[in-house]
């Protein structure tokens, strides 16, 4: 008899356990369930106060940001997810970009999306050309250069690169150079990037038009000191946020690690 | 729930010296009763995060140390010092939390080109730090931490190298954490230095001079795996603290997909609500950012 009890009160045990066990889970789910609505709410009024400053700046009534000393932004970069790219938006902000003043600016997709668009977009604007090498060191008040980048200059170009320098390294071998080993070095790169056609200028500000805060591949090699900044995704571009974030921009002030 | 508990009890428990007068006694219960809260509501917070997905690698820019020691009038080698207890500290929290690998940018190549004083100080503070850390009972200890310094060590005295070296050595037994240290490490000289790997690699490979204008020899992955960061897998998030919104030549080519984020708290203030908010941001992110890593 107290041997089947003993075994009752056993199973009870881990009933209970297991039972305390799964509530305990159902608990952590509910509350972090919670945690992620209450966030999700906090962005969304996020979202309405932005939205509301973005109309105060540009109808004017916020004084500041009306003289914004575009001077100190040589080169812009925008980051656009290739899945949200829509060419009226485009064009619009670039449209923007050359009311504010920007004279350089490099679009970036990492599908190549905007590059096949290459056309189309400096057809529909008057305002705009192909950036050609060296055109960062000039600025034409009438005319904004623009470059298109993908994927296919990040990586992919510093594979090509490498490529190059692995051919100068057997050419230099097969010539019978009593040379120590070459090591490249950074200048060799810089060159060698330039020979396959993907060197443009490091870009000072970088606009992310995306989900999250990432450069979604951007040419790493021209993103060392740039300054990365979050727009939110293209759908909901704002020409008051735009603003903002250039004029924030120009407040900023670099040690460049000394 | 019961497993949080016994933990925060040892770690109260090592609060109060052996030989206190009475009045001490009372202050030192206090702090024991404080801190086994702290700890307890921690493991708690931490438990319900892990419900949704936790980073694996998080990437931390160690920026503001000398602007704290100005803000409080500190000696500038105490803004390093307190730089590292808030480094330990954040350790704690993120290995606790269940992050795997820690990267933190500790000295880049242009730092070089700072006063030689501070050079100075920064490389005999981390000589000391790693003695710490290769003691009995550190950190290291704890998590079962496996040490990587990342970088141009060449550039370095050859007391500090020989440390790392050391470090490296002792811990390659362990495999539960892994914290990789930045030392005379830029991103530009990361990728340089696989591509001088890469093709040194590839030499051996008898191939006609015609042939390579038709066949690249060398692909991304040669370059990947040659890189000082392939030992990890791509940071998850990267962090950075004191507000700067650039990367400054780090890990440039391993966060294409990687959020950044820049709480303006200097890194001595860093705390762990910073570190909470960004885990709640980057699971509000997760489905987008698995989307987007995924693609070809």
């Amino acid at each position: 008899m107290s041997y089947s009890n003993n075994m009752v009160a056993a199973d009870n045990s881990e009933k209970l356990v297991a039972w305390t066990t799964q509530a305990n889970n159902i608990a952590h789910q509910l509350l972090w369930l919670i945690i992620h609505v209450i966030i999700n709410i906090f962005f969304f009024l996020l979202g309405i106060v932005d939205t509301l400053e973005s109309h105060l700046i540009s109808s004017g009534v916020l004084k500041k940001y009306e003289a914004i000393n575009v001077e100190k932004l040589h080169y812009l970069a925008i980051v656009v997810d290739s899945e949200d790219v829509q060419k009226m938006k485009v064009l619009q902000l670039l449209q923007w970009l050359a009311d504010i003043g920007v004279k350089h600016v490099c679009l970036y997709d990492t599908e190549g999306v905007l590059k096949k668009s290459k056309e189309i977009i400096l057809e529909k604007l008057s305002f705009v050309k192909l950036f050609e090498e060296g055109d960062e060191n000039f600025s034409d008040p009438r005319v904004m250069s623009l470059e298109f980048a993908s994927q296919s200059d990040g990586k992919d170009a510093l594979a090509r690169a490498a490529n190059l320098l692995f051919m100068k390294h057997l050419k230099l071998r097969s010539l019978g150079d009593a040379q120590e080993e070459k090591i490249f070095t950074e200048a060799h790169m810089v060159e060698a990037l330039k020979d396959v056609g993907s060197s443009g200028p490091e870009p000072d500000l970088l606009l992310v038009y995306g989900s999250a805060r990432c450069h979604l591949g951007f040419p790493a090699w021209r993103l060392r000191y740039t300054e990365i900044v979050h727009m939110g995704p293209l759908n909901s571009m704002k020409y008051g946020s735009l603003l903002k974030a250039i004029y924030n921009f120009t407040l900023i002030r670099q040690n460049y690690g000394q | 729930m019961f497993l949080i508990r016994k933990p925060c009890q040892i770690h109260s428990n090592q609060l109060c010296a052996p030989d206190n007068t009475m009045e001490k006694e009372g202050i030192c219960k206090f702090k024991q009763l404080f801190s086994y809260l702290g700890c307890f509501l921690r493991k708690f917070m931490f438990s319900i995060l892990s419900v949704g997905p936790i980073p694996d690698h998080i990437a931390f820019i160690m920026d503001g140390n000398r602007r704290f020691a100005k803000k409080r009038h500190l000696l500038e080698g105490d803004g390093h010092k307190a730089g590292y207890e808030s480094l330990i500290s954040i350790l704690n929290y993120c290995y606790q939390l269940g992050v795997k690998y820690i990267t933190v940018y500790a000295f880049s190549i242009e730092n070089f080109k700072r006063q030689p004083e501070e050079v100075q100080l920064l490389m005999d503070l981390m000589v000391e730090k790693i003695e710490d850390l290769l003691r009995n009972g550190s950190i290291v200890d704890k998590y079962g931490m496996r040490l990587y310094f990342v970088g141009n060590l060449g550039l370095l005295s050859s007391t500090v190298r020989a440390a790392a070296e050391k470090a490296m050595q002792a811990t390659a037994h362990n495999s539960r954490a892994v914290l990789l240290i930045c030392v005379a490490y830029t991103s530009s000289d990361e990728m340089v230095h696989a591509v001088n790997q890469a093709i040194r690699k590839n030499e051996f490979d008898s191939v006609e001079e015609e042939h390579i204008e038709k066949v690249p020899m060398i692909k991304i992955n040669d370059i990947k795996r040659h890189m000082y960061m392939s030992v990890a897998p791509d940071p998850d998030i990267v962090i950075r603290s004191s507000g700067e919104t650039r990367l400054s030549n780090f890990l440039l080519w391993q966060t294409a997909y990687s959020p950044l984020y820049s709480p303006t708290a200097l890194w001595p203030e860093i705390s762990i609500w910073h570190l909470i908010w960004v885990v709640l941001d980057f699971q509000r992110n997760y489905a987008y950012l698995q989307k987007k890593r995924k693609q070809p």
